[in-house]
């Protein structure tokens, strides 16, 4: 039915997206650097005078390396959930195809996890760790949770035009997410028989070969990898699969 | 043929405002019966090539619901519906502007909403601003524009993108009078390349002039499909008819 051009229209939402959020910010994109910078002290003061932990020279950089995963996680999560939603006008009005509302606000999120994720870089190289081989793990391993958000939003946005309580249930699992993702308390410490439900966690397992390659400067272990790329794709199959059957109905219900 | 519906019936439940956990937990326990109302009712009609097709009714009778089935926004309970070439939809205009954004950056989304390329906008956007009358306003952000400028600017991109096929859902309304004027005679001019058109519009003045045909319709069925003339008398007699008991 709609015949256009994609790759514009997504650039286009995405754009539009990133510039509504910034255009009534006088501090602008800064602001997107200083929720995880505030938060990263914070944290760092509580657990390294308050709970004390030994070994908290790099605890700043360590938590940096799960809030910034997290951060993308829920702020996309949200937003995308939403996203059907808040362009219901359009939805009811232009024949486009519904799929891009939700990749493309999951995609302009991307953009701030990208700003988020060059802070994380500075900070690393400001602590003190070189540039290793392994980067080259990062774009790999954003890719394949970026898959993931998009086959969980594409998902979730479907299924709350149908119940508009599914964005509630998506905001208190964030809330929680922040205790079951492992920010401020490392891997090891986890129990060994609750350690596969975290490996199968993407943002967990995300936050886990983040240190891996910026922390201790070594590869991520290849079955956490296999792990994320398993749940990754299966996850953007099951949500393209329940978008498809729903979208149908998407109509009569905005 | 461009448009082509056969026997096509859409129909609505009657309670979905509120699409929540409980209204759903409700029905699944069958305390909450969901009526189904008949927006259309088994109707046919064809648009052919270059015909410019007048849809006429009251308030309600389901000239909108047969748009956006034209317009692929939702599909048909029963029936068919086929469509041949491209559409540009003028349904609400305005609907994919944001206020926060300038003229231009809301101009160049709309276009990507309406299906245009990158270079085909970068083309047409001259045209475009000129057509609207906004002048320099088009790097004002919309918040700032009246009401009737968002319509001329909204009405200026869907008329220049130059589709096959043209919904208007009451558009002529727009703008102050001369801007009216103008975009009346965009619409003989498109005509007049051989664009087909189905228009939906209450002034019979309009439908005169824009139509070779039209079609009737009330509580979602067909009551009259023929020339404009004859359509109009009969609606309008009717019109008259309930007015006058």
């Amino acid at each position: 039915m709609w015949h256009g051009d994609y790759l514009f229209l997504i650039r286009n939402l995405v754009e539009k997206d990133f510039k509504v959020r910034y255009r009534n910010m006088s501090l602008g994109v800064l602001w997107s650097l200083l929720n995880p910078l505030i938060m990263m002290g914070v944290l760092t003061f509580i657990f390294t005078k308050i709970f004390a932990q030994p070994n908290d020279k790099n605890f700043p950089l360590y938590v940096l390396c799960g809030l910034v995963p997290l951060n993308f996680f829920t702020l996309a999560w949200a937003t995308g959930t939403t996203s059907m939603l808040e362009n219901a006008p359009l939805i009811k009005r232009v024949p486009v195809p519904r799929y891009v509302f939700p990749i493309s606000s999951v995609l302009s999120n991307c953009l701030h996890l990208l700003i988020q994720i060059l802070l994380l870089l500075g900070i690393v190289l400001v602590f003190g760790r070189a540039v290793t081989i392994h980067w080259l793990w990062l774009p790999l391993i954003w890719g394949l949770e970026i898959l993931f958000v998009m086959g969980l939003v594409l998902a979730f946005s479907a299924v709350n035009v149908y119940v508009r309580d599914t964005r509630y249930v998506v905001e208190s699992t964030n809330t929680v997410l922040f205790w079951l993702v492992p920010i401020f308390y490392s891997f090891t410490l986890i129990p060994a028989r609750f350690r596969g439900i975290y490996e199968i966690n993407p943002v967990a397992a995300l936050v886990l070969m983040m240190r891996n390659v910026l922390l201790d400067g070594h590869a991520p272990l290849g079955s956490t990898f296999t792990k994320l790329a398993v749940v990754s794709v299966v996850m953007f199959g099951a949500g393209l699969f329940i978008f498809t059957k729903l979208k149908d109905g998407f109509y009569a219900r905005l | 043929m461009l448009i082509d519906f056969q026997n096509v019936s859409k129909c609505f439940p009657h309670s979905t405002g509120r699409q929540l956990l409980r209204t759903h937990i409700a029905r699944w326990f069958g305390r909450v019966h969901t009526e189904a109302f008949y927006a259309l009712r088994n109707v046919s009609f064809r648009l052919e090539d270059g015909e410019s097709l007048a849809i006429v009714g009251a308030n309600g009778a389901g000239k909108s619901t047969l748009l956006s089935l034209a317009a692929g926004l939702t599909l048909p309970d029963e029936g068919t519906v086929q469509v041949n070439g491209r559409i540009a939809a003028l349904l609400e205009l305005g609907s994919g502007f944001h206020r926060d954004l300038t003229g231009a950056e809301n101009l160049v989304l709309n276009a990507a909403l309406l299906g245009l390329s990158k270079r085909r906008t970068k083309e047409l956007f001259d045209s475009i601003v000129e057509f609207s009358g906004i002048g320099d306003f088009i790097d004002d952000p919309l918040r700032t524009y009246s009401s009737g400028m968002i319509m001329r600017l909204a009405f200026s991109i869907a008329i220049q993108c130059q589709p096959d096929i043209l919904l208007l859902d009451e558009v002529l309304a727009v703008g102050d009078a001369s801007f009216q004027e103008k975009s009346r005679e965009a619409l003989v001019a498109l005509r007049r390349t051989g664009k087909s058109m189905l228009f939906v519009s209450h002034s019979p003045a309009a439908v005169r002039e824009m139509c070779d045909r039209a079609i009737w319709m009330d509580h979602g069925a067909v009551m009259l499909d023929g020339s404009v003339s004859d359509v109009l008398d009969a609606y309008q007699g009717r019109s008259v008819m309930q007015q006058g008991q």
